[in-house]
């Protein structure tokens, strides 16, 4: 198939930016959209142009490196999908594709479709971990949880930081994002015990970040790979309101 | 050279206790005089760090990925091992001592073995700890599963994303130490060197991806926790910047690598589809839990799998290892599969598949009970191949994967270097010639969050006197000087061919000739070529850009550089192995039904190997192995 490309590119966080064109012929529609990029990269190569910068890793669609605006759609067109799992069957011959990094104050452009999602690892330093010192924990199955809590705080732990809420949202809000390390952790039993803390700094560290409000539009959850729901960010909600109370002055 | 791998005395369950009891420690007010490296932060990378830092050590961490929690270590999928015997089936730490160097065919130190299943019972704890949100039982206790190469449930998961879970944990606890500022963090930075001060590891040289500059850092120790280098093939189940550049650099400094031939190919990745294909795709061996491994009885079968009745099916894992079956482990049930696809039964497009048919389980247990265990798996198969695998069997196929081979580390996981330290997969320590699945993420883990952090004291508790060590020695100089040569030697090459296409020709020829299956003839061969190729690289690759800048090639052509080496070597330690045992499988040396001959007359030792220079032969040094709790038997799993 034969695809005709809109990619970003911008040499640093400085300079400006700019759409160029670029055409690509005889595509296998198995290949995936990142093999298609490397395609697109090995022919500039050759013509003595500058390869597209752009973050990948695993390519298994967990290590949440890899992610741009595709059509204007986070990871593009399929649902609960990374860049890495979407392959070329999803578009059609012919077709424009506009390519464009994670938009966000909060996550800087670096150089093309490269960003800096590092506002996201302060926000987990500031409080999304269990205060545990390696070495002496206590027996695992010392305190039972029913298997259904398990998963409940699976389905939460299971972000992988990609940053396409924080992209597909208007206002640039990472609310899905630390709602879901918050509700993974308060419900479980190791959690809870520094739930009130956790929650006011990480919420002041993702204030801090220049990430916007949320105002419930959803989008978040339609564009997330693993499909983490926004029943998270009201249970932050609650939480914030849950430890502001019991505040300990 | 000897190599003294400085194994405790007394018994086995005894040493690593005798071990603690006597190390030397590091008084807390003494720690923060004393700076460490740590290379990596996937499980073993991350947990050291994060241990190191929670301890008082000052803590420099470094990653090439844009966050920590990218690390490779995040897509393990299928569960972590501990011999917590939860099920009441006959589980202990000595069974799965004996299992572990069982799956590794002898050829493993008993006394490492032995230590990751002591501490694999902590690890559990540790990670429920730190809310790793493992599968449970309905009545709120952990749950179980099996595994390939063991015949009782001892792996400990979270769904399909056991090492996302674990790694998640790790990289929350290192966060809190770089929150308290003591791991300082330095993502998107690669080690390009290490330096050496008066024959100890002082510190390494890195490049800021971002920036292209070339940094300096010192430490009292450096810690290597890069992983492995199965990448080397191209098409791999690895993370597309996994390398081997840092341990490679390392060796070339002094440090020894052992069994670097060893590698796992994994039984259960997605085959491969097409030239573009940059790589292949793991599917959880857990899934050999409920699916069953087929091939057509007939040759160049064209029916639809549904279509093949149950007499026309040859379940070869079934049919061959009656006892084991399906979870036969990776190296068997690998070259079941290659047999099969090589003597013309393979299936789909180009013919280098064999299916995983879950009909039976589904039937059995209902399409629910497959869909909560595996549910992400079904997911991702039908987003990257467009087939629904509730409805039809799954094709998999073999692929490179786990690394055996690494570092030559000695019982405390120091390198040939004093103070150079290799964790996790970039050591070549616990498994022997063959990985037992859901044995990566434990040896990892217990590494970094249970041994180095003692092992580590007991050297660091020599470092005392030392002093802040400064950046502007010589050796730091020479090493800066070297890096920045290698990187204006790939710009001005400006060849014709690409990095990748160099990647890729140098992986079809370790696929071809030291893969799956080995000769003599095959491997002589693969050095001249690969020697030949490494020398039209040097003329011929064309890297774009400059080396001050972001240039992704310029990364690429640098681990590049360091594969042709490391590929070379892999031959000639392959060809110095006449045995099969594990991974390894040299074609001349098999029993008349095709199952590996191993030679304990002659190769019971781990081959370590020194640096002696561009194209000079590189040096053998042998560690016997000696096993005084097991001796080697005939591995059967018929």
């Amino acid at each position: 198939m034969d695809l005709h490309l809109k990619i970003w590119r911008q040499k640093d966080h400085q300079s400006e930016g700019k759409l160029v064109n670029y055409d690509l012929k005889n595509l296998n529609s198995h290949m995936s959209f990142l093999e298609m990029l490397d395609t697109l990269n090995e022919k500039l190569i050759i013509e003595g142009d500058e390869p597209v910068e752009f973050d990948h890793d695993c390519r298994e669609g967990i290590c949440g490196q890899c992610g741009m605006m595709i059509n204007g759609l986070a990871h593009g067109p399929l649902e609960h999908t990374t860049t890495c799992q979407l392959h070329l069957r999803s578009f059609k011959d012919g077709e424009t594709i506009v390519i464009e990094p994670f938009r966000a104050a909060a996550f800087p452009i670096k150089r093309d479709l490269k960003i800096d999602r590092s506002s996201f690892d302060r926000i987990i330093s500031s409080g999304g971990f269990v205060s545990v010192n390696t070495g002496q924990a206590p027996d695992a199955t010392a305190i039972a949880i029913t298997h259904e809590t398990a998963e409940e705080a699976f389905d939460s732990a299971a972000c992988i930081g990609c940053g396409a809420c924080v992209a597909t949202c208007k206002n640039g809000s990472a609310a899905l994002f630390t709602s879901a390390k918050i509700t993974h952790m308060v419900l479980l039993p190791q959690g809870k015990e520094e739930r009130s803390n956790r929650i006011l700094n990480m919420v002041k560290q993702m204030d801090s970040e220049h990430f916007g409000h949320c105002s419930n539009t959803e989008a978040c959850e339609m564009e997330c790979p693993q499909g983490i729901s926004v029943l998270n960010i009201a249970r932050m909600n609650y939480e914030y309101g849950r430890a502001l109370f019991f505040r300990k002055k | 050279m000897i190599l003294n791998s400085k194994i405790p005395e007394g018994s086995l369950e005894k040493k690593w206790e005798n071990y603690k009891k006597t190390a030397r420690l590091v008084n807390p007010a003494n720690r923060k005089k004393l700076d460490v490296i740590v290379v990596g932060t996937g499980l073993a990378g991350s947990s050291v760090a994060a241990s190191l830092g929670e301890m008082g050590y000052n803590v420099k961490s470094f990653c090439f990925q844009d966050s920590p929690r990218r690390a490779h270590s995040v897509a393990a999928q299928g569960g972590v091992n501990a011999a917590k015997n939860y099920k009441n089936d006959g589980d202990s730490v000595y069974r799965m001592f004996v299992d572990t160097l069982k799956g590794g065919d002898f050829r493993a130190r008993e006394a490492n073995v032995y230590r990751m299943a002591e501490c694999s019972l902590n690890l559990i704890d540790q990670a429920v700890a730190q809310g790793v949100p493992f599968g449970r039982e309905y009545g709120g206790y952990l749950n179980n599963r099996s595994f390939g190469g063991v015949q009782v449930s001892r792996t400990f998961y979270a769904r399909g994303q056991t090492g996302q879970q674990l790694l998640l944990g790790a990289y929350q606890a290192l966060m809190r130490q770089v929150g308290k500022k003591s791991v300082q963090l330095f993502s998107r930075h690669e080690m390009l060197d290490l330096v050496m001060i008066d024959g100890k590891a002082r510190g390494i040289i890195v490049r800021n991806l971002d920036t292209g500059a070339i940094e300096r850092h010192a430490a009292h120790a450096v810690i290597l926790a890069t992983g492995g280098y199965g990448k080397i093939y191209y098409l791999s189940t690895l993370a597309m910047g996994c390398n081997g550049s840092a341990i490679w650099r390392a060796h070339k400094k002094g440090a020894l690598m052992a069994s670097p031939s060893w590698i796992q190919v994994h039984p259960t990745s997605l085959p491969q589809s097409g030239d573009y294909q940059s790589k292949l795709t793991l599917m959880s061996e857990s899934l050999r839990n409920d699916g069953r491994i087929w091939v057509p009885l007939k040759e160049n079968e064209t029916r639809n799998p549904n279509d093949i009745p149950e007499n026309e099916r040859d379940y070869y894992l079934e049919r061959r290892y009656p006892a084991f079956g399906n979870l036969a482990p990776r190296d068997i049930s690998s070259r079941a599969a290659k047999e099969r696809i090589d003597a013309g039964f393979g299936i789909g497009p180009l013919k280098n598949a064999v299916y995983l048919d879950f009909s039976k389980a589904i039937k059995e247990q209902g399409k629910e009970k497959i869909q909560e265990k595996y549910g992400n798996l079904f997911d991702m198969y039908l987003k990257i191949t467009g087939y629904n695998a509730y409805q039809e069997p799954m094709m998999i196929s073999p692929s490179a994967h786990f690394s055996m081979g690494g570092l030559w580390v000695d019982y405390e996981l120091m390198t040939t270097i004093p103070g150079l330290f290799a964790l996790g997969e970039a050591n070549f320590a616990d498994h022997g010639a063959n990985r037992l699945g859901a044995n990566s993420l434990l040896q990892a883990s217990v590494d970094g969050y249970f041994i180095a952090p003692y092992t580590i004291a007991n050297y660091l508790s020599q470092e005392i006197h030392t002093g802040k060590i400064s950046t502007d020695h010589v050796e730091f100089e020479q090493a800066e000087h070297q890096v920045k040569q290698q990187i204006e030697n790939f710009i001005h090459i400006k060849g014709t061919k690409t990095v990748d296409y160099f990647h890729k020709t140098l992986g079809k020829l370790l696929y071809d000739y030291c893969g799956l299956a080995r000769n003599k003839e095959g491997l002589k061969y693969a050095i001249e070529e690969i020697r030949k190729l490494k020398q039209e690289f040097y003329k011929d690759v064309k890297v774009s850009g400059q080396g001050d800048q972001m240039n992704t090639e310029l990364e690429k052509a640098g681990r590049v550089a360091d594969y042709f080496e490391i590929g070379e070597l892999m031959c000639y330690d392959a060809l110095t192995r006449n045995e099969s045992c594990g991974a390894h499988f040299r074609e001349e040396y098999q029993t008349p039904d095709g199952e590996a001959l191993r030679n304990d007359a002659e190769f019971q030792f781990i081959s370590a190997w020194a640096w002696k220079g561009e194209n000079n032969e590189p040096e053998l040094i042998k560690e016997p192995l000696i096993f005084e709790e097991i001796q080697p038997t005939v591995r059967s799993y018929k």
